[in-house]
């Protein structure tokens, strides 16, 4: 579906891209990392047409330069600043609508899945809202019409906990159709979204590798963790995940979305000694409601 | 073509939102009021009383502060809006560049244009009100004359706004641009060319090339027909183009000029990178 072939780009004396060649295909879902300066929001801006550069970038064979309406129709994208447009939340979804041609409606929906009530902030201008409204309402937009190749930088940075879970299951309704490129600078963030791990550094792809698909995109786990004592750090961080105390601040349950498993036993490592006891297993009918930003 | 309408629409929406609009339109607005305040339509200036004389001031004033009004506040706008990563994210939407760029040029003009009428119609208003004859000629001919003028700027404003790469380059060009142009409209400028043996017909030539001086004579024309207030210039003037073919010349001149510009703008945003 998207092919790179011998991609240089040169800002000035500067070489970014030095010589990138890459395919991608439909179903997959391809984390590109590696760290600031290596090159990846680059190639991301000549895969949609937004920079020259040599040698030749193909979407299903059609330059995205040349051919810009038809390529950036398949194309959702989110980036990972969100813009500061000073127009209104409905006025941004009609524009971005009206353009892809898609019914304004979907977004609504999507952002509703995804807990921000686009309606309610109608009127609102974009700028003004939350960083973790924005990015569900750009995540809404890419999502909420019929994209074949999601290309995302950083999208579940700004997301709590529920939201991220109803994004990885937007995902996993995409992922057989669609191809995704999710960049990022730590491989913790997205492993457990992709199929392929593509690293960058210094303009040059040092890593191209596929890993295991065995997380289930739109699965749940049920976590319940004891601690040895109460911990005032521990019960703000554990808090942010949406996580109930109970007996004094010594037990506490909650659901994590399956993919965020791995950044999920990140934060307990930072408060191992005080783990007495975790439990995490597949929920299959513990369904927590959703909170409406 | 409805995507152009959708790019237009949305620049208009951003604009009128931006705290640059706000005080663009409270100086035109203001100008208006203190022009009134004044007690101007009451005066007299070479046989023009009432709306008359307001609308000679107002347009003279004008002359002076559109242009630069404009270019400033399109280049930090566009330039902005690039910087800050507003193109990144517009133009990964299938918008073809053609509809997106020449969108915000018309959704621009409408916005820079729209204080500058209204705050002329406000005053034909309550001039009426007042009950002062309405200058109409007068009226249609100075619409004309500040869109020509609001366009030309607009399009210059575009082409630096493509050219320089962040915000406070195409604010320091813009300002060398405006500046330049108000130098050559100093007939002082002008007579040292003439006195350092320069052509004269080069230096009618320069205040030819000139939109500022093309717009201040024009406006001149209309109070002063045989533009006494020029001098000499005025028998290149008048013997070259006639007083109507003048006023022609002053209105589609800096329109080719601003639509030239902004072409080329269109032409090197296109082969540039975008963001």
């Amino acid at each position: 579906m998207i092919q790179f072939e011998n991609i240089v780009k040169r800002f000035r004396r500067h070489q970014v891209l030095k010589g990138v060649n890459l395919t991608i295909e439909r179903g997959h879902r391809v984390a590109l990392v590696g760290s600031n300066g290596a090159g990846k929001t680059t190639l991301i801006r000549c895969l949609l047409g937004e920079y020259n550069c040599e040698g030749s970038v193909s979407v299903d064979g059609q330059d995205p330069r040349q051919y810009r309406r038809e390529v950036l129709s398949k194309v959702g994208f989110v980036p990972q600043l969100p813009p500061p447009l000073r127009m209104p939340v409905g006025q941004l979804i009609r524009f971005a609508a009206s353009l892809c041609d898609t019914d304004p409606g979907r977004m609504v929906e999507v952002a509703g899945k995804l807990g921000f009530d686009a309606d309610h902030f109608h009127s609102q201008p974009f700028v003004k809202l939350s960083g973790g409204q924005k990015q569900k309402l750009l995540i809404a937009i890419a999502l909420g019409r019929e994209s074949e190749l999601l290309v995302m930088d950083e999208p579940a940075a700004n997301l709590d906990p529920e939201a991220r879970h109803i994004f990885f299951t937007l995902l996993a309704e995409k992922k057989e159709r669609a191809a995704m490129l999710i960049s990022s600078h730590r491989l913790d963030e997205v492993a457990s979204l992709v199929n392929r791990v593509v690293e960058m550094d210094q303009g040059e792809i040092v890593l191209d590798d596929k890993v295991a698909d065995l997380v289930d995109l739109s699965s749940r786990l049920y976590c319940r963790i004891r601690l040895i004592q109460p911990e005032a750090a521990f019960a703000k961080a554990i808090g942010e995940w949406g996580f109930n105390g109970s007996d004094g601040g010594l037990v506490w349950d909650g659901f994590i979305a399956g993919p965020d498993r791995l950044r999920f036993l990140g934060l307990l490592s930072r408060y191992a000694a005080l783990l007495s006891g975790m439990e995490i297993i597949e929920a299959e009918d513990k369904e927590p409601s959703v909170n409406v930003v | 073509m409805k995507y152009l309408w959708l790019a237009a629409y949305t620049d208009i929406i951003e604009s009128l939102r931006a705290r640059w609009f706000m005080v663009y339109a409270m100086v035109f607005g203001g100008l208006i009021v203190i022009l009134f305040a004044f007690g101007l339509a009451e005066s007299r200036i070479m046989g023009f009383t009432g709306l008359s004389r307001l609308l000679i001031t107002y347009i003279q004033l004008s002359m002076a502060m559109l242009p630069i009004f404009v270019l400033i506040t399109t280049v930090r706008s566009v330039a902005g809006d690039r910087e800050a990563g507003v193109f990144e994210y517009l133009l990964s939407l299938p918008i073809t560049l053609s509809a997106w760029f020449w969108g915000r040029v018309f959704g621009r003009f409408f916005v820079v244009f729209l204080p500058v009428f209204l705050a002329m119609i406000g005053a034909t208003v309550w001039g009426m009100a007042k009950g002062a004859d309405v200058p109409w000629q007068l009226l249609i001919y100075y619409t004309g004359l500040l869109m020509a003028l609001a366009w030309c700027f607009l399009g210059i404003g575009m082409l630096i706004s493509t050219l320089a790469r962040s915000a406070d380059v195409a604010q320091g060009a813009a300002f060398v641009v405006w500046l330049t142009l108000l130098l050559f409209l100093d007939l002082i400028l002008l007579g040292v060319l003439i006195q350092e043996h320069l052509p004269p017909e080069t230096a009618v030539a320069i205040a030819l090339a000139n939109p500022m001086q093309v717009f201040r004579t024009a406006t001149m024309m209309l109070f002063d027909p045989q533009l006494v207030l020029l001098g000499p210039t005025a028998y290149v003037i008048l013997d070259n183009f006639g007083q109507l073919g003048y006023i022609a010349y002053a209105i589609l001149y800096p329109i080719a000029l601003g639509t030239a510009c902004a072409g080329l703008g269109f032409v090197l945003f296109k082969r540039s990178d975008l963001p």
